[in-house]
């Protein structure tokens, strides 16, 4: 199998404009590889790193060393996000726009021809359930509409890897189901998606396989069946266990 | 240019979609009508009156308008976190600064014609007398003088994140330099050393906005002015536009962001 996305020995230091304050080490030397068409979820408690890893992924942030690299390119180079599509944790959308102008701008971005950005607006507002509102602007928009214009954005291009940041962060379980819906649609078709998330349980249901981090390290790489059948236990108990968590005794 | 023209297209869209620009508009014509109906000592020529006052506050407004849509630009793109899904497409930050430049230097130039339509109508049906090229070159004299104040708009929204103090900063500067920008030299003859030559510094670093300012030619009806002074004119502002931009850039292009 071919890795779409890869990184190598990828650092991330954040330097302190403190007097005397150390650099925090988000990342210390992350290996990581996703392989075409399968669905990857990526774990690890608040300030793991995580979200580093994805803001170098997607050139928001430099590595400090290391390479990552997407389709074989340099994360550092503009067109190596032409074939991906990016859902943040929660964005609010230029609130003065509706949907269907929203996915157009974005459709003008990736140069898609006008009758090939209609009949792909079209599709997507069918698939993220938002065709009746579609004319309506985002800030009448519910938390759950927006994270789902969120979704049909990060498709307009219609991308062969999907990033996603907790995308059902903040959501009612109705929210979280129909996105898990859709994750799950994208497998089906064979996109490659990478996502980070803390619902396990959602994890367990839709990823080939997960690496956990902590600490800005690398604690596991495997596929969630063999980690079950490995710990004999749910993605929950072995991820607690992963990360070193000692529950404390009651008296 | 596809990515910079439809960065630009969201930018004016917001222009004409927020009150900002309605609210200055309407004070504006309500003030320059109000003016207008008053008859100050049976003053035949009081329409110059009106004039000077119409054109004071389309230069007032459209400096708001341009100070205030750009300032808010990229601060409300890092608050409503678009920036990150903007930036994870194949869209690199200098065609950011380059969209946001455009769309506001547009939308200040449709801004600016609305406005100078409202003057023509406004004077022309006192005078009797519509003189378009005389319009015309005050309008494309004060958009090229609103690029170098977009473009600076654009900087200071970089430098500081918060839209409202860019906002002060920048027409505070602005404001200065169209006032007393001019005059710079003759205060720092009358210095004495080191203050002389900072005052000539500033004086040579600045960019000259006061010279764009050709409402009194407008208002007076002074007649044109010289289509050569005006390339060179334009091609002054251009070169500021130019400066403040890749300045802009140079803050931006290494800009760690977080999500």
């Amino acid at each position: 199998m071919s890795a779409i996305l890869k990184t190598e020995k990828l650092r991330v230091e954040f330097t302190s404009r403190e007097f005397r304050q150390t650099a925090k080490v988000a990342l210390g030397s992350l290996d990581l590889e996703v392989n075409v068409g399968e669905v990857f979820g990526f774990l690890g408690p608040n300030g793991a790193g995580k979200t580093t890893t994805i803001n170098v992924l997607l050139g928001f942030v430099p590595p400090t060393s290391g390479a990552a690299y997407l389709f074989g390119i340099d994360v550092r180079q503009p067109i190596a996000r032409q074939r991906i599509g990016y859902l943040p944790e929660m964005t609010y959308y230029y609130k003065f726009l509706t949907a269907e102008e929203l996915l157009r701008f974005y459709a003008r971005i990736f140069g898609l021809p006008r009758m090939e950005a209609d009949k792909r607006i079209d599709q997507l507002l069918k698939l993220v359930e938002l065709e009746n509102a579609s004319k309506r602007p985002i800030k009448f928009y519910s938390k759950g509409m927006q994270q789902r214009v969120g979704l049909a954005q990060a498709l307009i291009n219609n991308p062969d890897l999907l990033i996603l940041d907790e995308p059902t962060s903040g959501l009612d379980p109705l929210g979280r189901m129909k996105v898990r819906e859709i994750i799950q649609r994208l497998k089906n078709e064979g996109k490659t998606v990478f996502f980070s998330s803390h619902e396990l349980g959602e994890v367990e249901t839709v990823c080939d396989r997960v690496a956990i981090i902590n600490q800005g390290e690398l604690r596991t790489v495997d596929r969630v069946s063999d980690l079950v059948a490995r710990h004999q236990s749910n993605l929950e108990k072995i991820f607690l266990d992963i990360i070193g968590y000692q529950p404390q005794s009651t008296p | 240019m596809n990515t910079i023209w439809a960065l630009a297209g969201v930018v004016i869209k917001e222009l004409y979609r927020r009150k900002d620009f309605y609210v200055l508009f309407v004070l504006t014509a309500l003030i320059t009508i109000a003016t207008g109906m008053v008859n100050f000592f049976h003053d035949p020529k009081i329409v110059r009156y009106v004039k000077d006052i119409c054109m004071l506050l389309i230069w007032v407004s459209a400096l708001l308008i341009a100070i205030i849509t750009t300032a808010r630009q990229i601060p409300a793109e890092r608050e409503s976190r678009t920036i990150f899904p903007l930036l994870a497409k194949p869209v690199t930050r200098w065609q950011v600064i380059l969209g946001k430049f455009l769309g506001c230097w547009l939308a200040t130039g449709i801004a600016l014609i609305v406005f100078y339509l409202f003057f023509a109508v406004i004077t022309g049906s006192r005078e009797q007398h519509w003189p378009w090229l005389g319009y015309l070159q005050a309008i494309w004299l004060q958009w090229a003088m609103l690029a170098v104040v977009v473009a600076l708009s654009l900087l200071g929204s970089i430098v500081s994140a918060a839209p409202s103090s860019t906002t002060t900063i920048c027409f505070i500067a602005v404001t200065g330099i169209l006032l007393v920008g001019g005059h710079l030299d003759t205060v720092a003859l009358h210095q004495t050393q080191p203050l002389q030559t900072l005052f000539y510094t500033i004086y040579f670093l600045i960019p000259h906005l006061e010279w764009f300012d050709i409402r009194d030619r407008v208002v007076y009806d002074w007649g044109l002015v010289d289509w050569l002074d005006c390339v060179l004119a334009t091609l002054y502002a251009a070169a500021y536009t130019g400066l403040f931009l890749l300045l802009t850039w140079f803050g931006f292009r290494r800009k760690s962001l977080n999500t």
